[in-house]
Order: C-alpha cells, then sequence, then structure tokens
C-alpha cells in the first residue's frame, strides 16, 4: 500500500477557504491512495494493516490536521499521516502528551480543519476531559482508540475490548457518544471515513474503536470505489456575522458552523452556555444545552445506527459481538451451521449510541443470547437493559481478558452449553 | 505609543453581551484588557484576524468580553488549544491570556514546549500569585512564606521565576511588567504582536481581594503603589547595589531574538515535500 504511486494532490480543503455561500452539506469526491488503479477499475487486492486502513481512511475523507501522541498499538497511524499529511498540504504536529493532542485537534477544527488524533488505553484516559469540551462545544473531531489489554499499562500488544464503557462514560458529566467499531480492515478503512462524516454532520467528538489486533493485523483489501466515497463538510453560515449563533436550535439540532478568522467572530467556551455561545448559569439555557447535545443524537438514531445482522433470519440462538470477536462469532456461526444449530450473530458497526431496537428485536427471536467480549462484561449490561421479560438465563456473557482473542471454538462451546 | 482613546476601547468591548465582568473590584485583570486591546488598536490589525484563547481561571475569563474570535478552554490547556489554531491557519494572530495557576502549574507543560517549538503566539500571563477563582490556593508562584488557604502556615515552596523558565525552554521573546504600568504593558503587547516567534509577557498583578486580604496586604491602592515601589526597570539593574535590586520585580524586555518560527518552518516543510513530489 505505502508503495502504491499515491496522488500527492489530494483536495484536502485549503486551510483559508472561504465560508461557502450556501448552507449546503457538502458532498465530494476525493480522489485517494489507489485513484490511478481505480481510474483504469483495476481494483486490486491490496495488503494492508487495520492502523494504515485508518491513515488513509482519513486522508481521503479530507482529514487535513492531526495532532498526536506515540503510544503502542496506534502509532502507525501517526507515523502514517506524518508522512502522507504534508503531501497533500495538512498539517501534522507531534504534541507534548495526548491532552495536548486532543486540544490541538479540538483548537484546529475551530479554525476550521478536519481534524483527528489517535491513542490507545493510556491516552485515551488523558484526552476524556478535552473530549468532553469538543462535545460541549460541538466542535468536529475524531479520536481513534486502538485499545490495548489491562488498566494502566496493561499489556500494550495485547487485544482487549475493555473501553467499550469508557468510550461512551469517560468524559464527565454526562455527554453523548458516537462511537464506531469496525470488524476488519476493510471496515477500519470505511468506518474513518464515516466517523469524520459523522463528526462534522452532528459537530461532535466522534470516537473509533479499534481492537489491537485489527489495528496491526495485515488483510488483503478490496477497497471501495473511491470515486463514490461519500465525504461530508460541516455546514457553513449563510447569515451575516450579526445574526450567527454558533448553537443555533434550528434544523434537526444540525446547525452551520463558522470557523476561526471567517468574519463571524463568535466566542466558544467549555462552561454551559446559551445559543450564541456566552456562559449562562441561567437553569433554562442550561437545560436547554443539555437537550440539545441529546437530541441530536436520539433525533438521528436511524442515521447513526448501523448493524450488521448474519444468520439471524432462522436463528434460535444470537451471539452479539462486535470487532474481532464478532470475527471469531462469525467462524462459530458456520461450525454451529455445520451441525445443524440454528446460530446467528449481530454484529454493531455503532456500538454507541446502542442499537435498542435491532437488539430488542433479537432478544424477541431467539432463545437465548451470548455475549462473548473481551472484558469483564461491558456489552452484556447492555443487552440486559434491554431484556424484559426474558428470564436471566437467556442472555449469557463470554469473557476473557488475559490479552488473547476468544477462538471460534470458545464461542461454539458456550452456545452449546446454553443449549 | 500610539494614544488610543477610550471610545476605541469601548469599541472592542462585547458591551452589550456579557457585562458586567465577573471580577472583583480592584483586579488587574481589567487593565491589563484595556492594555491588550489599545495594544492591538495601535497596530490596527484587523479584528478578525485575532484569536484570544485562554484557559480557567480569573484572567481567564477576559475572552469573553473581547470582540475577536474567542475561545475559553481547559484548565492550563489554552496554549494547546492555541497550537492547533496558529497550525492549521499561520495568518492568524493568537493571543493566549493564562495566569500563573493555568499555565506554569496544570499548563506547564504545553508552555515549556509552545517555547521549544518558537511557535508564534502571544502568551500574556497576568500573574496574581494565587488561584483567585477558587479562593486563594498556593499556586506556583505564591512567594515563599506567604498566606494562601492551602498554605495557612506559610507557603513552604519556592516560587517560580516564570521569565527565566520561559527563557530556558527557548522563548524568543519574554518580558514582564506591572499592572501598574500600563503604558508598558501596552507597548509590550505591540513588541509581542509583531515578535515572529513565540512571545511570553508576565504582567505581574494585584488581586487584593483574594490574595491582599490573605497576606495583609492593604486594598487596591496599596497593592499599586507596592507594584510600584517594588519594581525597577531592567535598565537600573547594572547600576544600582545588589541589595536594592534583591526581591525587586524586574521590568522590561529580557530576551528578544529572531529564530526559526514554527509555523514557517512547517510552510518550509511542505514546499520541500512538494518538491520532492514534482522531481518524481
Amino acid at each position: 500500500m505505502s508503495k502504491a504511486k499515491e496522488n500527492t494532490k489530494t483536495a484536502a480543503p485549503k486551510a483559508k477557504a472561504k465560508p461557502k455561500a450556501k448552507a449546503t452539506e457538502a458532498e465530494v469526491k476525493v480522489p485517494g491512495p489507489l485513484e490511478e488503479l481505480e481510474q483504469k477499475h483495476e481494483r486490486k487486492n491490496v495488503l494492508m494493516q487495520g492502523n494504515e486502513a485508518v491513515a488513509y481512511g482519513a486522508l481521503d475523507a479530507g482529514c487535513n490536521f492531526f495532532a498526536g501522541y506515540p503510544i503502542t498499538p496506534s502509532t502507525e497511524i501517526a507515523e502514517i499521516l506524518a508522512r502522507e499529511l504534508p503531501k497533500r498540504g495538512g498539517v501534522f504536529i507531534q504534541m507534548e502528551d495526548e491532552i495536548a493532542s486532543i486540544c490541538a485537534i479540538t483548537g484546529a477544527s475551530l479554525a476550521g480543519a478536519k481534524a483527528l488524533t489517535a491513542t490507545s488505553g493510556p491516552g485515551f484516559s488523558l484526552m476524556q476531559e478535552g473530549i468532553g469540551f469538543a462535545k460541549i462545544t460541538e466542535t468536529p473531531c475524531v479520536v481513534v482508540n486502538v485499545q490495548r489489554a489491562g488498566p494502566s499499562t496493561g499489556m500494550p500488544t495485547s487485544p482487549s475490548q475493555a473501553d467499550i464503557m469508557q468510550a461512551r462514560w469517560g468524559s464527565h458529566g454526562d455527554s453523548p457518544a458516537i462511537v464506531l467499531y469496525p470488524d476488519s480492515v476493510k471496515e477500519s478503512y470505511e468506518l474513518t471515513i464515516r466517523a469524520i462524516n459523522l463528526s462534522e454532520k452532528y459537530r461532535t467528538c466522534v470516537v473509533l474503536l479499534l481492537d489491537e489486533v485489527i489495528g496491526h493485523m495485515r488483510e488483503s483489501v478490496l477497497l471501495p470505489d473511491l470515486r463514490n466515497t461519500r465525504v461530508i463538510s460541516r455546514i457553513k453560515p449563510n447569515v451575516p456575522p450579526h445574526w450567527y449563533k454558533h448553537y443555533d436550535k434550528d434544523q434537526k439540532y444540525l446547525s452551520p458552523l463558522a470557523s476561526y478568522g471567517e468574519g463571524y467572530r463568535f466566542h466558544v467556551t467549555g462552561l454551559t452556555h446559551d445559543a450564541l455561545g456566552f456562559p449562562t448559569n441561567k437553569p433554562a439555557e442550561g437545560a436547554e444545552m443539555m437537550a440539545r447535545l441529546r437530541n441530536k443524537i436520539t433525533y438521528n438514531i436511524r442515521d447513526l445506527v448501523q448493524i450488521e445482522s448474519h444468520q439471524m433470519e432462522d436463528a434460535t440462538i444470537a451471539i452479539f459481538a462486535a470487532g474481532i470477536t464478532a470475527r471469531s462469532a462469525k467462524a462459530a456461526v458456520a461450525m454451529a451451521r455445520s451441525e445443524g444449530i440454528k446460530l446467528g450473530l449481530l454484529r454493531p458497526l455503532t456500538i454507541w449510541p446502542f442499537p435498542d431496537e435491532a437488539v430488542r428485536k433479537m432478544l424477541q427471536d431467539v432463545e437465548a443470547v451470548i455475549v462473548p467480549e473481551l472484558n469483564q462484561g461491558q456489552f452484556i449490561r447492555e443487552i440486559k437493559r434491554l431484556t424484559r421479560d426474558k428470564s436471566e438465563g437467556t442472555v449469557v456473557g463470554l469473557t476473557k481478558v488475559n490479552g488473547q482473542m476468544l477462538t471460534p471454538n470458545e464461542i461454539l462451546s458456550k452456545v452449546k452449553e446454553v443449549m | 505609543m500610539a494614544n488610543i482613546p477610550q471610545k476605541v476601547v469601548h469599541d472592542y468591548l462585547r458591551h452589550d453581551k456579557k457585562f458586567p465582568h465577573v471580577w472583583c473590584a480592584g483586579c488587574s485583570n481589567g487593565i491589563v484588557l484595556g492594555s491588550i486591546i489599545r495594544g492591538v488598536a495601535s497596530l490596527e490589525i484587523d479584528r478578525d484576524d485575532v484569536v484570544m484563547v485562554s484557559g480557567i481561571g480569573c484572567s481567564s475569563r477576559m475572552p469573553v468580553y473581547v470582540d475577536f474570535n474567542t475561545l475559553h478552554t481547559l484548565h492550563g490547556r489554552a496554549i494547546a488549544f492555541a497550537t492547533g489554531i496558529k497550525m492549521y491557519k499561520p495568518h492568524l494572530k493568537v493571543i493566549v491570556v493564562t495566569g500563573d495557576g493555568d499555565c506554569t502549574a496544570i499548563g506547564g507543560n504545553h508552555l515549556i514546549h509552545a517555547a521549544r517549538r518558537n511557535l508564534d503566539l502571544t502568551v500574556i500571563l497576568i500573574n496574581n500569585n494565587i488561584y483567585g477563582m477558587t479562593g486563594g490556593q498556593a499556586s506556583p508562584t505564591t512567594p515563599h512564606e506567604a498566606i494562601a488557604t492551602t498554605a495557612p502556615y506559610g507557603n513552604i515552596e519556592p516560587d517560580f521565576d516564570i521569565c527565566k523558565l520561559a527563557i530556558g525552554a527557548g522563548a524568543t521573546h519574554v518580558a514582564r511588567t506591572t499592572a501598574f504600568h500600563t503604558q508598558e504593558v501596552q507597548r509590550m503587547v505591540v513588541d509581542s504582536l509583531t515578535h515572529p516567534g513565540f512571545s511570553l509577557i508576565e504582567v505581574v498583578s494585584a488581586c487584593p481581594v483574594i490574595y491582599g486580604r490573605l497576606n495583609k496586604k492593604g486594598g487596591p491602592s496599596q497593592m499599586m503603589k507596592e507594584m510600584r515601589d517594588n519594581s525597577i526597570p531592567l535598565s537600573a539593574v547594572d547600576k544600582l547595589p545588589p541589595e536594592k535590586v534583591e526581591g525587586k520585580i524586574v521590568r522590561g524586555t529580557l530576551i528578544k531574538e529572531v529564530k526559526p518560527e514554527y509555523s514557517e518552518l512547517y510552510a518550509d516543510l511542505l514546499e520541500r515535500v512538494s518538491a520532492m513530489g514534482d522531481e518524481e
């Protein structure tokens, strides 16, 4: 991949871009690293790592600003962007720590950049306050967390799915979350583009959770047709500056966003603020701001939630799993089917907001749900939350926290135990 | 020194938005704000091109009052946010307003690294020797033996020399004055905004309500007099006997040198990389 002839003139938005005249959602076809192959219709398979796929996905989504700090197992993302962003006129900066990294990308985004950072567990913990700032100020940015095992330093090169709840609740003060979770190298590419698109559309910090094994696994990938890649950029205001409200309530909470240096001279604060962005202590205005943060997610659930339903049509037992564990689960489904067991898999690509509707339907349709995950039981809490009349035994967890993956056999054994 | 009328200063304020301000009577922050505005106005910089970024604390409440592009960020992180803005849009003039606790305690790491990079930021650090907004806790610049709510028996820690810290980290323009010397603040703001590189101005200030009360410094006017009487210009240091310099606030431009500036170095890097692409 890295040696492929790449187009160095990718249309990364220019730093001094003028505000657009109309408040429209931009859809741009951005040529990507495989543009030449694409033009010849030679959609060859390329061998790449999940971390590489994230970096190229970011570039193809128009990311033009990266600030980060080295940490295993995410470092390749920074290394690739350090090499590729300057070729496209973008900014790469290695900051002094992860706190500075999240702050720098938020600042750059307020100046108009499509900004991204990548980290792993310890760095993700350090970024939590900054993630909350991006959310309350409704500033688009993307944080990629390539998860590693254990609390604290843990096992830096081993897989884990233990940041599922941290990605939802890690930042103090009850803010909503959009979190995506790929299960393959190809999907890492696609969901990175989607993460940037959603951050721009919903004006929030979107988190992409990767499993360490996906970040470091090399797979043969047939990348999607880049000419049809949909790239979303933030809506720019089309009103004169004195009419501009940084947090305008209209348009399904998807309000326009001006950038610094474009004449709008707005105020941004991490304090609870009014529609103009000025701090407020008035209970009504505080409640309105919190409602706005919540509603822009809940009013748009159908746009945000993505799930894969695999062999669920006639399933009597279902697995609910994400990321690399879903890959093992898929193999377990095939093994079970060959033995005549009607096993299916429900896999969330968006884990937050949680796919309540799909899970409720699954709980109605099957006799038992197995929830394998590389933590001590995080997804299962959400599944049990959605259980109504069923007995406790119908939702069964399978956890592993020794730094290894769950194998298809382990999952299949659990299925047979429950049957 | 350009004489900027009060009417012009008023025009730069968001007077119809969020006044009255949060600062106590006798606070130096408003004086510094006035000097910053006069500095910007005298340079006739388009205010659309000015970004004021702050962290958390009394001084960091400043951006909300002034009609620039404004950003009130997290405790200690103003310089990190400012780095993102400046690197993405290098033509903007980015002013960071911060305090002693915000910039040298929780934000110390960002200060030294921005200074090391020599990124073209104007950092105006209002040093009131205390955490005012949280009610008077000891900061890294609370003098040895001074009283704070978290140092009720006297501060046993030595205090930071912020300017030396910045110079040591690589800042190319460092100056110090006090809030009493408003003309000097304005002149230093102008110097700083026209300096191509990392610039830090330490403005020693008076916090009569919190620090002054805890340390029996008298009212605002006494603290003003103390800033006048207890400070000496840098030019006088060599002429005075050492005992008359000891313990005094030395005012003046402590360093001013031109070294490669970070966002320009990055622009050069982009050109080099672009040239490499053309050669292929």
